[in-house]
């Protein structure tokens, strides 16, 4: 009996205490990020599908088409193309295609590109109405974030970042001007695209 | 004011009228509430989770019971093949008809009931029994198997959770001398310890009482810790799972039907009705019944959030260990007390 009444008191007063934690939390300011509205900082560490790194000094892609990654790549989703133009040094990259569909963001790619061309994004907000919208060319992606590159007289630049061995009055055409390429995805188109941009360099 | 009308109806508004009058009163109460206290109790679920709740409809969510009615109403309400399709349509109305009936005696100020009939209380039970064979029947005539799991659950969960219930009732009935909830209300004038819920002059365990009263209400109104018969965990939704549209909308709104009328049950019989707290304090009629009963209905919903859903056996324990021998002993010892003071 007198068991059976603490244990009855007990328990009431248990309950007790938990509506007191409850009402508590009832008054204490909401935690919710209301997403739409609200976003929350994305962590340094965040790993997105990974993006092309332009080069600060020429505004290109910093990728030159070594292909490591391509190699390094567990699922073949990467395949990256690009074309050595006339008198430049590396090659400059046309068309690099990433196959999302298939990519673990293992971060093998971004660890064994040797330059840091390549780098995880920011971009979570990934939503498609097919798979292939979700087949991106990383190349066609940069250059429609920003249409011109910010420095158009790239040649004397080029020649000191590459190498100071280079030729200074041959400059590197290539790095210049993808600006007013038509969509690049054909190897054939690619290769033409370069030419007249390099011509527009030699005219200035 | 509110006084005056009422004074003013019950002197020249022919009998038919003032029915009318109430009937479309109670409905509009109870449909406003209903909707309303869904939009409360989400709200009150996030903030007790320190969410906001709803709130893109309307400021602060304020149309989103508005939304949800309008979603409800599109619907269409699906009679599954081979469900006894009368009783399954039956159903929810019969759920929904008890606590709109029972709301008729309930005086929401000394003017304000729609009947002020001797034996209110007793009406109050009787239909609130037909409340649990309508969910009863609801499960039953689904053809579910879910919904006879359920079904059955409700009928032994409220039928142990009537006894102490009653008992409690009968307790108070004894305090109080009548069943006439009107005069249930005037007999606890006077400050707050005129209230039923403080009177341990007659019977010290009457805080234990009301306790017992708030448990078994919970109990009949299926509201969790005490929602075995919506259990969605095991059992989908319980007696509802096949209803669709406003089928299922009107057996949401009973819920809240049902707890509205257990708190102004509960406001009568233990928290003074209509009575202000303290002598100087205005007597403001109806709001103060209001106010009392929807601190109630803030409190159930506390519990909900607050308590997980008990095991049935544990349901079923606690009334037949706990409640039952506690009501009787208080039921006891308030009738020698009765008898000696």
């Amino acid at each position: 009996m007198k068991n059976a009444l603490s244990e009855i008191y007990l328990g009431l007063k248990s309950l007790f205490i938990g509506m007191r934690i409850t009402i508590g939390e009832f008054f204490k300011p909401t935690v919710t990020v209301r997403y739409p509205h609200q976003t929350l900082e994305i962590p340094p560490r965040f790993r997105g599908h990974i993006e092309l790194v332009r080069d600060s000094a020429t505004g290109q892609p910093k990728c030159f088409v070594c292909k490591l990654c391509e190699k390094a790549c567990p699922s073949d989703c990467i395949t990256v193309e690009g074309v050595k133009p006339e008198g430049a040094r590396r090659k400059t990259v046309t068309s690099y295609r990433l196959d999302f569909t298939k990519c673990s963001l293992c971060g093998s790619c971004v660890e064994a590109c040797r330059d840091g061309a390549i780098r995880f994004s920011r971009d979570y907000n990934l939503a498609g109405l097919s798979r292939e919208e979700f087949i991106m060319d990383l190349f066609q992606k940069l250059e429609s974030e920003s249409p011109k590159p910010k420095t158009i007289t790239a040649p004397p630049v080029n020649t000191t970042a590459v190498s100071p061995t280079a030729p200074v009055a041959a400059p590197q055409p290539p790095r210049v001007e993808p600006t007013k390429q038509t969509p690049v995805v054909a190897g054939g188109s690619v290769e033409a695209s370069p030419i007249p941009a390099a011509q527009k360099v030699e005219v200035k | 004011m509110m006084h005056a009308t009422t004074d003013f109806i019950a002197r020249f508004w022919p009998e038919p009228l003032r029915l009318v009058l109430f009937l479309v009163g109670i409905m509009s109460f109870v449909g406003f509430n209903a909707a309303y206290l869904v939009w409360v109790e989400r709200k009150g679920a996030g903030r007790f989770q320190r969410r906001p709740g709803p709130t893109e409809a309307g400021f602060a969510g304020l149309l989103q019971p508005i939304a949800d009615a309008i979603k409800l109403l599109s619907k269409q309400m699906i009679v599954p093949a081979g469900v006894d399709r009368s009783l399954f349509r039956i159903a929810p109305l019969l759920v929904m008809a008890p606590a709109l009936a029972g709301l008729a005696v309930i005086p929401f100020s000394e003017q304000l009931a729609a009947r002020n009939i001797n034996v209110g209380l007793l009406m109050i039970f009787a239909f609130g029994s037909v409340n649990v064979m309508a969910i009863m029947l609801g499960g039953w005539a689904s053809r579910n198997k879910y919904a006879i799991i359920s079904a059955a659950r409700v009928v032994s969960q409220n039928v142990a959770y009537e006894i102490p219930m009653l008992l409690v009732v009968i307790t108070m009935i004894l305090v109080s001398g009548t069943m006439n909830l009107n005069d249930l209300v005037k007999d606890q004038a006077g400050g707050f310890w005129h209230w039923n819920l403080f009177r341990v002059w007659i019977n010290p365990l009457m805080p234990v009482t009301f306790l017992i009263f708030y448990t078994c209400m919970l109990a009949e109104t299926n509201r969790a810790p005490f929602d075995m018969a919506e259990a969605e965990s095991e059992l989908v939704a319980g007696a509802y799972t096949e209803y669709s549209g406003m089928g299922f909308g009107v057996f949401f709104m009973a819920e809240y039907a049902n707890i509205l009328l257990g708190c102004s049950l509960g406001t009568v019989l233990f928290l003074g009705g209509w009575h202000s707290p303290l002598g100087f304090l205005p007597n403001l009629g109806p709001l103060w019944f209001l106010l009392k009963m929807y601190f109630l209905v803030f409190s159930v919903i506390w519990v909900r959030w607050t308590f997980p859903r008990t095991q049935f056996y544990g349901l079923l324990n606690l009334s037949w260990k706990i409640l039952i021998p506690v009501s009787l002993v208080t039921l006891v010892l308030t009738s020698a007390m009765v008898k000696l003071l």
